[in-house]
């Protein structure tokens, strides 16, 4: 436990390090633009008119109280709404300056571009763990067992996994606990290389030590990565995440830096939710 | 007064229990009946030389159903090919791909075709292959039985299919992995175990019905391999010989009967097998 919190006293120092970089230097790279997106799942809208930029190489938090939209907002990301058949949206979102939602644009390819890791730890339940990891390759058409067993080492080693897993590949992915199922499922989302990563609450379902694996992993990821990580838990969002946007009935109430999110925000219902006044 | 209401009640749950054991045993006694009869008038004749002869001419003594159960295997055989892959596709599109207007069409569909009575199955292939061909045939026979296997495995594929939890399709398709591939390699094979047990059922259901083979595969005193040519089926022999005015042939209608139930018992033992590590392995 020890090791834990020491871990956890660097990362935010080293965090607030980079934090200090990026001010000196003028505004990052952005990944994704949203631009005035409203959602709708049949006649109830559920987001309004959202304009936001997200940052690359970098941490965004979403956060909000529940049912404020914070999952479909990330869902339309890498167009997994569109799999919720009363599902519709309006305005744009663009990937490093590419419509995802131009007619010519195919979902497979922008959610190969775009990975994502879910609530619930969900690694395919025939599959053995090395198969789980090199599943998203394999049905896209890679066939070279070396180069496969190349990325699955190296995408288990990324989520902090190949150390506990290295001696049985070969067991049914199932079989592992909560917490190292949901590694699999980062190493499952990284073995496909995505330029960005998408988390949906990846840590709720986890116990204090397996969260802080999960952390450090996407402090680690961060450096290659764009991650967008949608959470419930204030400390996370602090601890992990370079920006914050907070989310309230739809809407985007305030985007910004992380600590200026929690130190100073500008809009009293952000202060309201972290103060713990609502939510 | 508080004691004569307590008796009553214990009157009344006796009372009830009772009824519940005596329609429990209602459900069961057929059941033993028909084994405990089928093995006391069948199990003399099933011997070796009924597994593996020819039934003999009227009047001789001897012989066996070699043929008919030989043909059954062929006449279900042929139903397969026609019903299992028509049936789960058709499950497949009920489960993964179609709207919700075109679903209910085809479920009511398919559950207005599982109440046909089997017979006019027979009817219908009748007119569609033996009219045409101007022949009884095994394949008309299998045609048949294929048909009857369609709606049943439609409906059963696409319960197993939906039992399949989404997250497994939402973490395949944000992997980028096209949604025929996600529905080949993650669903079918999640639920493979379910769609083996849905078949199995199917055919078993399927290997007893005799009216739709009456004008179809019509049945054969001999061997025959040719699709186009009629061919035996074990309850179209038993049929045959139950009706018929001899005693030996009652022997071996009872003999055949009595292959045919064990049959269809061995294949819901081994459903039961399969469903049961299938629930084991969900539950880990
Ligand atoms: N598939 C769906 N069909 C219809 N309505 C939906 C669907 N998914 C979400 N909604 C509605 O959209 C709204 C936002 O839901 P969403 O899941 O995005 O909230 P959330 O912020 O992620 O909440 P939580 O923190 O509880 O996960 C809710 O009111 C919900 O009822
Ligand atoms: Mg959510």
């Amino acid at each position: 436990m020890k090791n834990v919190m020491e871990h956890e006293s660097t990362i935010s120092a080293d965090t607030a390090a980079l934090h200090a970089m990026t001010d000196a230097e003028q505004s990052p790279a952005i990944a994704f633009e949203v631009n005035d997106l409203s959602v709708w799942y049949g006649q109830k809208q559920t987001i309004f008119n959202t304009t936001i930029d997200i940052p690359a190489q970098s941490v965004t938090a979403i956060i909000g109280p529940s049912g404020c939209g914070k999952s479909t907002f990330l869902r339309c990301l890498n167009r997994m709404h569109e799999l919720v058949p009363t599902a519709r949206h309006e305005g744009s979102i663009r990937l490093f300056g590419e419509d995802l939602y131009a007619p010519k644009i195919d979902p497979c390819v922008v959610r190969r571009r775009i990975g994502m890791v879910f609530q619930k730890s969900n690694p395919f339940p025939t599959m053995s763990i090395a198969e789980n990891v090199i599943v998203g390759l394999r049905l896209n058409g890679v066939r070279d067992r070396a180069y496969l067993d190349e990325r699955m080492e190296k995408a288990l080693r990324m989520a902090a996994l190949w150390d506990e897993v290295k001696n049985d590949l070969n067991r049914p992915g199932i079989s592992l606990s909560g917490g190292q199922q949901q590694r699999l499922c980062i190493a499952r989302a990284v073995a496909v290389e995505p330029e960005i990563i998408l988390m949906d609450e990846p840590c709720s379902a986890l116990d204090p030590i397996a969260t802080a694996k999960v952390e450090e992993l996407i402090y680690e990821l961060k450096k290659q990565y764009t991650i967008v990580i949608v959470t419930h838990n204030m400390q996370q969002a602090g601890r992990c995440s370079d920006y914050t946007a907070f989310f309230y009935l739809g809407r985007l109430i305030e985007f910004a830096k992380t600590e200026k999110i929690f130190t100073n925000p500008s809009q009293k219902q952000t202060e309201d939710y972290i103060t713990g006044r609502f939510g | 007064m508080r004691e004569s209401f307590y008796r009553w009640r214990k009157i009344k749950s006796g009372l009830v229990s009772a009824l519940c054991l005596l329609c429990a045993v209602l459900v069961i006694a057929p059941l033993g009946l028909v084994f405990f009869h089928l093995l006391r008038e069948g199990a003399s004749a099933v011997n070796w030389s009924f597994f593996t002869n020819l039934p003999k001419p009227v009047g001789e003594i001897g012989g066996g159903m070699a043929n008919a159960i030989v043909g059954t295997f062929e006449l279900l055989g042929i139903a397969a090919l026609i019903g299992v892959p028509t049936g789960v596709l058709g499950g497949v599109y009920l489960a993964e791909y179609g709207s919700v207007r075109v679903n209910w069409l085809l479920r009511f569909i398919c559950d207005i075709l599982n109440g046909v009575p089997s017979i006019i199955w027979g009817i219908v292939v009748y007119g569609l292959i033996v009219v045409p061909v101007k022949s009884f045939s095994a394949l008309a026979g299998g045609v048949a039985l294929g048909f009857i296997m369609i709606p049943l495995i439609v409906r059963m594929s696409e319960e197993v299919l939906l039992l399949v939890p989404n997250g497994y399709r939402e973490a395949a398709l944000a992997l980028g992995i096209a949604r025929w591939k996600m529905t080949l390699h993650i669903v079918l094979k999640t639920a493979l175990k379910g769609l083996v047990t849905g078949v199995l059922l199917a055919l078993a259901r399927v290997a007893g019905e005799t009216a739709p083979l009456l004008f179809t595969a019509f049945g054969n005193r001999f061997w025959n391999h040719n699709l186009h040519d009629p061919i035996a089926a074990l309850p179209l022999q038993i049929f045959a010989y139950a009706i018929s005015p001899y005693d030996d042939w009652h022997r071996q209608a009872w003999a055949g009967a009595l292959v045919l139930v064990s049959m269809t018992f061995l294949v819901n033992v081994a459903v039961r097998f399969l469903t049961r590590s299938r629930s084991a392995a969900l539950a880990k």
